[in-house]
């Protein structure tokens, strides 16, 4: 889901940095919320960066013949809320994009929006749906997780196809072939992110119980029976 | 002990999820190429003449360099997950250790302290059963 240093005209790349600025905002200010409520929280939220920092560092390969990454920010998602994934996927890309020439900072913006904004919302809001229609916790976990990680991959084909129309086909012809490079890839992957997610709730749940309660999203669900 | 197979049979899975794709698919030239890769080619081809407008400030000299830096990266990362995992179950079982006696012959006895002070673990966030 990296999209090169240079690879978004200047506007788009402007755009999505505007776009994605007022959730950093939200996501440092939820932060410091959460930690302040219970500063044992650190921990926690150190598990949830870690997680996402092997995961997105792992280049795995996928039945398409080409490999990719998973993102590993369902799991934050899952304990501290969407905002929360925002400041820690910045830290991630930063890493990346200064480091490994893995992305960029003109692109920053746009990565940032796919992986730590819209990932992380169309996590908590499965997540949620999928408990409120009775889904069994583990199940629920893996859906949130799985599809989440996916979203993400089809939101930078949406934004490269923005950026490149198909001369022909225009938008929609455009994003048909980015979506085809990147979801499909990205399948086994998001299968893979969600069976990990699930392997480390699990874990959490096993040994954290305690902690586990007393997070807000947590309430009343830690308990329910898998 | 449940949960114990469980996390196996998770682990597994994600292995062979990731072993089938080496096994299946024929090596060709372009061989798992990253699909950020390929995405950059299909740039290429919707706006051949697109030149990008901007650089990456450090590029890691050579693929090696590259890996080094993505395996630092990971390795950060399972160090801490390492550290918490190792600390986490520590913790649960001096809990356990500490509340089975303390609940069978003397309730009153501070037994998680008595437990602290055999471990590491110094941090606030120790034993509070209940």
């Amino acid at each position: 889901m990296h999209i090169m240093e240079g690879f978004l005209p200047a506007p788009h790349a402007l755009a999505w940095t505007i776009a994605a600025s007022p959730f950093v905002a939200g996501g440092l200010y939820a932060l410091r919320r959460t930690l302040q409520a219970a500063p044992e929280r650190r921990m926690l939220l150190g598990v949830a960066a870690a997680f996402a920092f092997v995961l997105s560092a792992l280049k795995l390969p996928s039945l398409t013949g080409s490999s990719s990454h998973p993102t590993g920010v369902g799991l934050g998602t899952l304990l501290f809320g969407p905002l929360a994934m925002v400041p820690v996927g910045l830290v991630v890309l930063l890493f990346q994009a200064l480091l490994l020439a893995h992305g960029g900072l003109t692109t920053l913006g746009a990565n940032l929006f796919s992986l730590a904004v819209v990932g992380p919302l169309v996590c908590h809001v499965l997540f949620r749906a999928a408990r409120g229609v009775g889904v069994p916790f583990s199940g629920a976990v893996f859906v949130a997780a799985s599809l989440g990680n996916l979203a993400t991959y089809v939101t930078t084909a949406g934004q490269l196809a923005l950026a490149f129309p198909d001369p022909l086909g225009g938008v929609t012809a455009a994003f048909a072939k980015f979506v085809t490079i990147f979801a499909l890839t990205q399948i086994p992957l998001a299968l893979s992110e969600g069976l990990l997610t699930v392997l480390v709730v699990n874990t959490l749940r096993r040994l954290n119980a305690d902690e586990l309660r007393n997070l807000p999203l947590w309430r009343g669900l830690a308990e329910a029976k898998p | 002990m449940i949960g114990c197979v469980r996390s196996f049979l998770l682990g597994g899975a994600v292995l062979l999820l990731g072993a089938l794709p080496l096994w299946v698919i024929e090596p060709g030239e372009a061989a798992f190429q990253g699909s950020d890769q390929q995405a950059q080619a299909e740039i290429s081809r919707l706006a051949p003449d697109y030149q990008p407008w901007a650089k990456p400030l450090f590029t890691p000299p050579g693929s090696e360099i590259e890996s080094l830096l993505f395996a630092l990266q990971a390795a950060l990362g399972a160090g801490l997950l390492g550290y918490w995992l190792g600390r986490a179950t520590a913790r649960a079982e001096f809990r356990k250790a500490a509340s089975v006696p303390s609940a069978a012959v003397c309730p009153t006895v501070d037994h998680p302290a008595g437990a602290k002070s055999v471990g590491r673990d110094t941090t606030q966030e120790s034993p509070h059963v209940d």
